[in-house]
């Protein structure tokens, strides 16, 4: 494996005037999470006794260990199943889910009233084996160190045979070096074991976090409070994390100005339509089983939500791959996966939010502005990230080239 | 090798050299990646975290105690003076003011539910055709088998023998979770502290029953619709009340079986739905919960398994691949 990789003057630049929009998000966002800290809950939030959950929960936390599943999909078929073809695909997957599930505790902790204690999740002798969050809480730390330890390849990838450090360090460039070498050679050999380990710990907490909610009874809306909840989740945890990965690459392709690679993408698409019959066979068989199916038809605000998330999420994403002609078509591919992203989306805030009912209803809750600064200035700061490390580190593939 | 895909390298130098060198990293794989060393090795350490999370789970086993305690209410007593509302904030010091501002009955024009400085309130429902209003007081229910206790990750509620359930805020980071799992959602918390918030609830007065007190709200009942007791002898007591005044009551203890049993009773001359009761199952929503999470996750199998499962998929492929490309490659070397 050759080591030679040139950044050189024609990669992209790092600011453009929409990065400075995005970077303004996230100054905004930060300016909110100080004012939580300093302020408390109360203060910046409309979350209440009703709602103790509210859309840091349901976006930054539910959505956001959804939406970066395509690192567990991706690892799992180009690796496990060793289809070649793919390989290009699971680096971004990668650095995708890694920096999502970085948020995802931020965002957490963001949550926690105690977030000073939150290491109290680590002590065993604090640990309650009944709890599905313990169990969520434990797996996402888990997998966050396993996506960590995946992406240490790519690090010394990027460093070995070019630290340069100024100065009076330069002596230390050769150590350094040498350790990178000693560290990725010994990755090299156990990475099989964290890749498979990373796919376990994703299917167990994709599927817990359904779980998470079959506790809250009545108060979820019998379209969605099934004990199946964690079949669903992780059925569409798979299906939404392909479709991440087609979408990302889509968007790359578009924005750092390179062919999108259709063919590949098409041949990985394959799985979406499959993945969503299962779910929608499934689904059906519950509402049946359960006799819930009759509040599709009570044209509550539920039944509607429930119409436009299956319809736009489920059904129409599986007609569009299931003709040919657009599943190989960029358009086709994107409009596909961006409504499964959207449809995912649209169910974990309906099972976090929007069709939870308290007991006792105080007043609806709609979110702060804090809250939703917050959440957009996580986003922000995922896309900044992912942009810097995508333009300085050998991620993907068609960057080199476009490079070189 | 199983590494992440060699992509800093050119295609045609993955080209020139891609074979021989898949071919070596794949046979590689098949023989490192899923050794059975490793394969015990990570065996071990989930059976490892299994046996502490089991000894973890063992420990919190519901030990009810046959004697254990708990509160009736009979709502046909009650007369809505809220003095109950004002022993209660006295015991637990939360700002309380006079005991003659319980008086004030504008309070019961909206329908209250517990605060976190109210860790009680009495609502007033008005009566069917004309008749007198019923008063209920509500506070938190101590299930037999509570939902906040098997939500909570660190074991910051717990269910004691006693028969209350009671919050430790040395453990609790602030999740919330035990209130999204309450059927009742009568725990309450203090959004306005940002650093030391808690989860806020009647704790039956744990304090002083361990004294041998009575709660304070039901010493300070000055008609006795409050009883203290063992739960086993009210819900005997409750049923003989019922029997003797069939007119007065209807036939229906709440909390004897709602949600798997709550250790505060209630009896009353309508039924609970009119009064506002949430109609729940004769299992505690923990029951369903516990039971996929522990079929899921018993003695580790179906993670273990499927590790396994994973591993062998991983291993076979590979070496259909090295072989195939060993062929390839013995045909184009000469
Ligand atoms: S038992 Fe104690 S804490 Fe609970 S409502 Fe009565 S006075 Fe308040
Ligand atoms: S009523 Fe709610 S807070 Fe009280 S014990 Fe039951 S679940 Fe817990
Ligand atoms: S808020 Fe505290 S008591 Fe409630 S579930 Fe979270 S850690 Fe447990």
């Amino acid at each position: 494996m050759t080591r030679q990789h040139s950044i050189d003057a024609s990669r992209p630049r790092f600011f453009t005037p929409g990065v400075w929009v995005v970077v303004a998000i996230a100054l905004i966002g930060a300016a909110a999470l100080l004012a939580r800290f300093i302020f408390g809950l109360g203060r910046v939030t409309n979350l209440d006794n009703g709602y103790p959950w509210g859309i840091w929960i349901a976006i930054d936390v539910a959505c956001g260990v959804a939406l970066a599943a395509g690192g567990f999909t991706t690892a799992f078929v180009a690796h496990l199943t060793n289809r070649e073809e793919f390989h290009p695909l699971v680096r971004p997957a990668l650095l995708t889910a890694m920096i999502g599930y970085t948020f995802v505790a931020l965002g957490v902790m963001t949550d926690l009233g105690r977030f000073w204690a939150m290491w109290h999740v680590m002590l065993p002798w604090m640990w309650q084996g009944n709890s599905v969050l313990f169990e969520v809480a434990i797996c996402v730390m888990t997998y966050v160190t396993v996506l960590y330890i995946e992406f240490l390849p790519i690090v010394c990838e990027r460093f070995i045979g070019r630290v340069r450090l100024p100065g009076a360090l330069r002596v230390l460039n050769g150590p350094i070096d040498r350790l990178l070498r000693a560290l990725d050679a010994a990755l090299g050999r156990v990475m099989s074991v964290f890749i498979i380990l990373g796919v376990v710990l994703s299917c167990m907490h994709q599927s817990s976090l359904g779980t998470l909610m079959v506790i809250s009874g009545a108060k979820l809306h019998p379209l969605w409070q099934t004990p199946m909840l964690p079949m669903f989740f992780l059925l569409s945890a798979f299906a939404v994390g392909f479709s991440m990965v087609i979408f990302e690459s889509l968007l790359a392709s578009n924005s750092l100005r390179f062919k999108p690679e259709t063919d590949l993408l098409a041949r990985l698409a394959r799985f979406i339509p499959i993945l969503l019959g299962i779910y929608t066979i499934a689904k059906v068989i519950d509402l049946l089983n359960r006799g819930a199916g009759f509040h599709l038809l009570d044209g509550s605000r539920a039944s509607v939500l429930f119409i436009i998330e299956f319809g736009l999420g489920v059904v129409a994403p599986f007609i569009i791959l299931m003709v040919d002609r657009w599943r190989h078509s960029a358009r086709g591919l994107f409009a596909a996966a961006s409504l499964v992203i959207a449809g995912v989306v649209m169910n974990r805030l309906d099972v976090f939010l929007l069709a939870y009912t308290p007991t006792i209803e105080t007043r609806p809750y709609f979110p702060a502005p804090a809250e939703f600064a917050v959440t957009a200035g996580f986003i922000a700061m995922i896309v900044l990230i992912y942009r810097f490390i995508v333009l300085n580190f050998p991620v993907i593939e068609r960057l080199e080239e476009v490079r070189a | 090798m199983f590494a992440l895909p060699a992509n800093k390298a050119s295609r045609s130098d993955i080209e020139a050299r891609g074979h021989v060198k898949a071919s070596v990293r794949n046979a590689t794989f098949a023989r490192e990646a899923l050794s059975r060393r490793d394969f015990v090795k990570i065996s071990g350490v989930c059976a490892a975290g299994l046996a502490t999370a089991s000894a973890a789970r063992a420990s919190e086993k519901q030990t009810l105690d046959a004697d254990r305690k708990g509160v009736l209410v009979d709502l046909t007593v009650c007369v809505g003076c809220r003095r109950c509302e004002w022993a209660c904030n006295n015991a637990n010091e939360l700002p309380h003011g006079e005991l003659s501002d319980c008086d004030d009955q504008s309070v019961f024009d909206s329908r209250r539910r517990p605060t976190s400085i109210h860790l009680t309130v009495v609502n007033r429902v008005p009566g069917r055709d004309g008749a007198a209003p019923t008063f209920i007081k509500t506070q938190c229910m101590h299930c037999e088998h509570p939902a906040c206790v098997s939500a909570c990750l660190v074991g910051a509620m717990r269910k004691t023998a006693a028969g209350s359930v009671i919050y430790d805020a040395s453990r609790c980071i602030g999740c919330r979770y035990c209130m999204v799992a309450c059927p009742y959602q009568f725990a309450a918390y203090e959004y306005e502290k940002a650093l030391t918030p808690q989860v806020k609830k009647c704790q039956l007065c744990q304090s002083r029953t361990s004294r041998g007190e009575l709660p304070a709200c039901v010493a300070m009942c000055p008609v006795e619709a409050l009883t203290y007791g063992r739960r086993d002898e009210l819900l005997k007591l409750a049923h003989e009340r019922i029997d003797c005044n069939p007119d007065r009551y209807v036939n229906h203890v709440y909390g004897e079986h709602e949600g798997g049993g709550t250790s505060w009773l209630y009896l009353a001359d309508r039924p609970f739905t009119e009064l506002g009761f949430p109609e729940l199952g004769p299992d505690s929503p923990a029951q369903l919960t516990e039971t996929i999470q522990h079929g899921i996750f018993k003695g580790f199998a179906a993670p273990i398994m499927l590790f396994g499962l994973l591993g062998a998929i991983g291993k076979l492929s590979h070496a259909r691949a090295a072989h195939t490309h060993a062929v390839q490659t013995e045909k184009v070397t000469p």
